[in-house]
């Protein structure tokens, strides 16, 4: 029973694998203390979560779970950095409250969602996660323990939320739920013809829904270019809806990693046309568990691994409002170009830029595809990115393994500002990912 | 049920109470660290459907002085407790044994004797009041010597011994003792070691043990498959176990 640090590999939800290892921490005041990086899930896809090459230990905080504050008055909760969106939902849905602001998918920690600066599907209306929260504790590089939050040493708070954990570890988080009128969701759903309609359609959506996403069929060319399935919902009113809460639905799994050419261009296109065609004609409605609204992957436990034994990427951008639809066209002009199969694309309009100084959206719309690792794929993401630089938009890191270091400088005029704040609170950098050693040129 | 937790701030003793308190039982946590115990009784008190406050106090297996007050204070605050739960221990593998020879003291005294004497009083005052349960965390280590046990292994199995004697002498007389004998869990205790096959997630563990205890059983092997395992251990002969390293 030895430590086999040597051997053992760690990756991020794309299942690209590096040498590396989960400590995992049940008492992060403690264990904090020198870490190289904190880690939740590993739900980001690329790097962002993995230890840099020399010190390959990550701290896990998926076990630092522990709620230490909920005002049933107000909604205001305050958690250890560890505890899942999983558990928020399933201990106070049933109450009435929800997270104001959830990613795709429940299987993260709320430090990753400050650190990730997560979006949903409201970010039209919300903004991203860390506009609503109040406070975070921390331990900086330097050992010290800090309680930061928009009212109080908020330049660490603004650089830490979007800051992919590389400002300090994030101990404890503090934040309201929302007060939602019943646990079952309103949802409508729609075909789109193209692209253009598309955009003109999540506007229309966007004003008298909270929440609204596409998916979009992107092997389809020509006039049909960007087709696909408009979602939007609430959440209900309590009449008319079961009087009980949803039931936690049953799992299904994919067993073992697949083989490389099951998700090919034959057969991505295949359920794309199945899945556009297979939704009828009129607008769909229906009331489901926010479960399945919200996150319809994590039904399926493993589903990384369809992608084969090399893992994948998720290319994801934010593209200016300014550009309108054309802006969105020319690059999936681009991506059906080059021969990139995605697995059902997701389509959503963004709000107003956050305040988080690295935070992803800005006003625009957002894509996200997933891309299978190839001997061809840092070609493909090289050539899209420099169609974002053109387009003046820019990637999400929480879903980027492959960007080079020029291009984001490119993308980012605030980057700058960012690695000055990170000086500011770690100047020796011992608080770093495989990711910033990518990204920023930090010390491997 | 109105119970007592000796070790809940962590591992299978926090998804215990948890589960506990989700049910709406009424809870009083013990410990040595009086910061853990405060964060563990707020996260008891917001998975609680009444939002009741979870009552602690200082109690430390290395003080066996420190039992008897801790247990008032935790019968005061239920107003007469009815089962008792002890999770604590220490665990070591024989290279820090054997590079530490107070922590070989620390460790017998602490899962060994204190662990008894605590079960010690804690029976006393059940039996008081005419029985209840009482709960403790042995381990499969208990159940025969293997190589990386070491002396973790034999108070185990001293603890094993005693928790059996207890329920043949007083269950007639309401007092259920339940011997809950963990495989391999992940948990802080085993952070660092090694994860064998059939190693056990807290929560799983720790419904295994809700169950075993509503049901008033006697002993319970979780993950159940380690039963079976440990029923090919024991029956293996002594020269077989003296090749193998797990």
């Amino acid at each position: 029973m030895r430590n086999s640090a040597s051997r053992s590999r760690i990756a991020g939800w794309g299942r690209i694998f590096a040498p590396g290892r989960e400590r995992r921490s049940e008492n992060l005041e403690r264990d904090s203390s020198g870490a190289v990086l904190c880690r939740g899930f590993g739900r980001s896809y690329g790097d962002s979560s993995l230890p840099p090459p020399g010190q390959p230990e990550v701290l896990a905080t998926p076990p630092a779970d522990r709620i230490l504050a909920f005002d049933p008055a107000t909604g205001l909760l305050r958690a250890e950095a560890g505890l899942s969106l999983r558990e928020i939902n399933r201990l106070f849905l049933p109450r009435g409250w929800f997270t104001p602001v959830t990613p795709g998918t429940h299987f993260v920690s709320l430090g990753g969602m400050v650190a990730s600066d997560v979006h949903g599907k409201n970010h039209h209306r919300a903004g991203c996660f860390g506009e609503h929260v109040m406070a975070l504790r921390m331990r900086l590089a330097d050992g010290r323990l800090v309680e930061c939050g928009p009212d109080r040493e908020a330049e660490l708070f603004w650089a830490t939320v979007g800051g992919m954990g590389l400002t300090g570890h994030i101990l404890e988080v503090e934040v309201p739920l929302t007060r939602v009128p019943s646990p079952w969701i309103e949802a409508e759903s729609e075909r789109i013809p193209n692209i253009e309609s598309f955009i003109e359609a999540l506007k229309t959506a966007g004003r008298d829904w909270p929440f609204t996403v596409g998916w979009i069929d992107c092997l389809s060319r020509g006039r049909a270019m960007g087709r696909g399935i408009l979602i939007r919902g609430r959440f209900a009113d309590p009449a008319g809806v079961p009087a009980k809460s949803p039931r936690q639905r049953r799992r299904l799994s994919v067993p073992c990693v697949c083989p490389g050419w099951l998700l090919s261009r034959w057969s991505v296109r295949l359920f794309n046309t199945l899945y556009y065609h297979g939704h009828p004609r009129r607008v769909r409605r229906r009331t489901v568990s926010p479960e399945t609204f919200f996150y319809p992957l994590d039904r399926i436990e493993h589903w990384n691994r369809l992608y084969g034994p090399r893992g994948f990427s998720q290319f994801q951008c934010v593209l200016p409002e300014s550009g309108g639809a054309a802006a969105a066209r020319s690059f999936l002009e681009l991506l059906t170009g080059r021969g990139g199969a995605s697995f059902l694309c997701v389509i959503k309009d963004c709000g107003e830029q956050g305040r988080g100084t690295l935070s992803f959206p800005l006003r625009g719309i957002s894509i996200a595809l997933d891309i299978a690792v190839t001997s061809g794929t840092q070609q493909l993401i090289d050539a899209l990115n420099e169609r974002v630089i053109e387009l003046g938009g820019r990637v999400y890191l929480t879903k980027d393994a492959f960007t080079r270091p020029e291009h984001f400088a490119r993308m980012e005029p605030r980057l700058e500002r960012f690695l000055e704040l990170r000086r500011k609170y770690d100047a020796a950098g011992s608080i770093r990912s495989a990711q910033s050693v990518r990204l920023f040129g930090d010390p491997a | 049920m109105k119970t007592v937790l000796f070790g809940a701030t962590r591992g299978i003793g926090r998804q215990l109470a948890r589960q506990m308190a989700e049910r709406g039982d009424r809870l009083f946590l013990l410990g040595r660290d009086r910061h853990e115990l405060e964060k563990s009784a707020a996260d008891l008190k917001a998975r609680d459907p009444g939002g009741r406050t979870v009552g602690f106090s200082d109690c430390d297996l290395e003080h066996p002085e420190s039992f008897s007050p801790a247990l008032s204070a935790a019968d005061e605050n239920l107003s007469g407790f009815d089962s008792v739960i002890l999770s604590a221990a220490i665990f070591a593998t024989p290279e820090q044994l054997d590079g530490d020879p107070s922590l070989a003291q620390r460790l017998l005294e602490v899962n060994f004797t204190h662990t008894i004497l605590f079960c010690e009083q804690a029976r006393k005052l059940l039996l008081e009041r005419g029985g209840g349960g009482l709960c403790v965390f042995s381990s499969v280590a208990g159940d025969r010597a293997r190589k990386p046990t070491s002396l973790y292994g034999a108070t185990k199995a001293g603890l094993t011994h005693y928790l059996e004697n207890l329920d043949l002498r007083f269950r007639k007389q309401g007092l259920v003792t339940l011997c809950v004998k963990p495989g391999f869990v992940k948990t802080g205790m085993t952070e660092g070691l090694d994860v064998p096959p059939f190693a056990g997630e807290p929560d799983k563990v720790a419904a295994d043990v809700l169950e075993a205890m509503d049901r008033g059983r006697a002993s319970v092997y979780t993950p159940w498959i380690w039963r079976w395992i440990m029923a090919v251990i024991t029956h293996l002969p002594r020269f077989v176990m003296r090749r193998l390293s797990f």
